[in-house]
């Protein structure tokens, strides 16, 4: 299929986040009392269905075979620099936050060919585009997936492969129950109730264990009618609301965003140089940002078949290649690298892309080898 | 073709068993290049000039001073390999100490030892044409380096930190999720991220990367519950004369001395 055709498509996968989805979509709702036909049928209709699960103490999002394999009875401990998993959320299966994965390995592959050539002749690089429904997705990723697409196909020159594997996705939210500490969502206004940009939206319920379901799509509708269900109720529908009323409650973090702009404007702060002898420059935040989208090329020549190939990876701001002109980087030093990301975040992405860069997922906190809070950082700017 | 030459000063010959280990590939090298000189393969000893030369080790001894000497002048490009030949090795270890001590304590007649005090990288001797790093090298980036000289390109070798290919690869950060001190954020790329996908802190096999930070580092790894000694030891192994990391350690040294 060629650019032309895919961009004359009808509704691109960005748009199907619109209407009827969200608390006020009480006809919708349906509850399942289990997630092992949702597996199935999902698998049934050509899914590799990738989920959280356990491992190595940490919860990822992997392909699995049967519901038996989610996160069950496990929460979660995030703070700067620190995550830890602790069992004794019983038969609760989705009772922790963030995890380091988003949906970014997804919609942007760490490494991908973007071309090959051998002799004169360049060979495109037509990459599979394998149908993933990804399960557990929360309100900060759903949001950040909105960020992307926007960077992605909101500009005059949409990524077609990016819009290949964004239509591959079929997106599974669910209502965020416990926050982390480091969430703020809140603040950033994404979450932590999934109300737009899914296919279904799950909130899970206790005693009886049981998940109150919302379809936001014509493919999720046809999902959730293939599944045992019954209609929600009130009181399911009620306690549903409640789940995320609560977690509002417990964010971790707060940022004030009303002049954040401006704040950020304050170039000459003395606060970069403090931050920037704590930041490693080690890219950690970037990498486990669901919207950090930048790239680089790295051309090949390989031995054995006299082939070479241009093949596109992450790249982060905090390299000194990022910013090389003319044999020398434009920020060589620390605090100008984190002033740039952070500016660009909360501040420029806006002027850019009409939005903000953070969905308030608390990952680059937790994931900070050493710590680094950009709320902290947000909030000591003059 | 071009002429190739694999050369050995002190080191352990892991970098040149790297190059042997290429296996899948080594054919197709030898296709492109001549192997004119490369004693850990062949006892063919082809003459000079060499277009490329990749030399192992470090200078140690007088006779090292001027074979390298010798090398540099017979090759059009030297490419260095591994930390011994970039950063001076683990055997640079010596720089801390007194070599004639160890020599005493080691060898029976330590009089017929001729070792020079200071284990160095080669470029402290000759001009380089580019340094790869590791111990040892990975094997990718050292048919990189072959092929972008074929090229004549610049190698594709970047020298921001081990995260990058740690998390491209799909890992936690162990430091983070487990509490496990990590060299990672300091430490040039180019392994694969090998130690902490098999739930290991980062050793810093490639040396120091562009622009480390050990003091934000150590100051964190003593949280995590590491002492002064343990911070100075993660320090010296393979790169403990490399510049960033000889001030870690010294830094780690100071800061004990500035508690007390």
């Amino acid at each position: 299929m060629g650019l032309s055709s895919l961009l004359s498509a009808r509704r691109p996968p960005y748009c199907e986040r619109e209407g009827r989805t969200g608390e006020g979509d009480a006809v919708d709702a349906v509850v399942i009392e289990t997630l092992e036909p949702l597996v199935a049928e999902l698998r049934a209709g050509g899914y590799a269905v990738v989920g959280p699960v356990v491992r190595e103490r940490v919860i990822r999002f992997e392909e699995i075979a049967s519901a038996d394999r989610l996160a069950r009875g496990w929460t979660d401990v995030q703070e700067p620099g620190r995550y830890r998993l602790t069992e004794g959320a019983g038969e609760m299966i989705f009772s922790f936050a963030a995890s380091p994965d988003s949906a970014k390995a997804y919609t942007q592959p760490p490494r991908q060919t973007l071309f090959r050539m051998r002799g004169e002749q360049i060979e495109e690089a037509e990459e599979d585009a394998p149908r993933v429904a990804l399960l557990g997705l929360r309100a900060c990723d759903l949001a950040a997936i909105a960020v992307q697409d926007r960077v992605f196909l909101g500009g005059r020159h949409p990524d077609p492969a990016y819009l290949r594997r964004r239509r591959a996705l079929l997106l599974i939210a669910v209502n965020c129950a416990v926050p982390g500490g480091t969430c703020f969502c809140v603040s950033m206004h994404t979450g932590p109730r999934a109300t737009t940009g899914f296919d279904l939206a799950l909130t899970e319920l206790a005693a009886p264990h049981r998940f109150v379901v919302e379809t936001g799509s014509e493919r999720g509708e046809r999902i959730a009618a293939a599944l045992p269900h019954r209609p929600a109720s009130a009181e399911d529908l009620a306690a549903s609301a409640e789940v995320s009323r609560n977690a509002a409650e417990h964010m971790g973090r707060h940022v004030e965003t009303e002049g954040i702009q401006e704040r950020l404007s304050a170039h000459d702060s003395p606060r970069w140089a403090q931050v920037g002898a704590r930041c490693l420059t080690c890219t950690n935040c970037t990498m486990v940002c669901p919207t950090c989208f930048c790239s680089t090329v790295e051309d090949a020549t390989s031995f054995t078949d006299g082939t070479a190939e241009r093949i596109e990876r992450w790249d982060s701001c905090f390299t000194l290649d990022f910013s090389e002109v003319n044999g020398t980087p434009v920020r060589g030093s620390n605090a100008g690298r984190y002033r740039q990301w952070l500016t660009h975040k909360f501040s420029t992405w806006i002027d850019q892309f009409g939005m903000s860069g953070c969905v308030g997922c608390g990952r680059c906190i937790t994931w900070c080898p050493v710590g680094i809070d950009v709320t902290e950082e947000l909030a000591n700017l003059p | 073709m071009p002429r190739l030459a694999v050369w050995k000063f002190a080191s352990c010959d892991g970098c040149q068993l790297t190059f042997l280990d290429c296996e899948d590939e080594l054919l197709s090298v030898a296709a492109r290049v001549e192997i004119a000189y490369f004693l850990e393969a062949s006892s063919v000893l082809g003459p000079g000039p060499y277009d490329l030369s990749l030399v192992e080790g470090s200078i140690t001894t007088p006779e090292d001073l001027e074979r390298i000497r010798h090398v540099r002048r017979v090759s059009k490009r030297l490419v260095t390999i591994g930390a011994c030949a970039t950063a001076g090795g683990i055997q640079a270890l010596r720089d801390f100490a007194d070599v004639k001590e160890f020599a005493a304590v080691v060898y029976a007649r330590p009089d017929y030892i001729a070792t020079l005090d200071r284990s160095t990288p080669i470029a402290a001797h000759v001009p380089v044409d580019f340094e790869l790093r590791g111990c040892p090298p990975d094997k990718h980036q050292l048919l990189e380096v072959i092929s972008a000289f074929l090229a004549g390109r610049r190698p594709v070798v970047p020298a921001h930190s081990v995260c990058v290919e740690c998390k491209a690869r799909g890992n936690a950060c162990v430091m983070v999720a487990h509490g496990t001190p990590c060299l990672g954020p300091v430490t040039q790329a180019g392994c694969g991220a090998l130690c902490p996908t098999f739930n290991r802190g980062c050793y810093g096999c490639f040396g120091p990367m562009e622009s480390p930070n050990h003091a934000s580092l150590n100051h964190w790894m003593r949280g995590l519950g590491m002492s002064t000694p343990e911070l100075v030891r993660i320090y010296r192994t393979y790169h403990a004369t490399a510049e960033p990391f000889r001030r870690a350690a010294e830094d780690a040294q100071e800061f004990e001395e500035g508690e007390e």
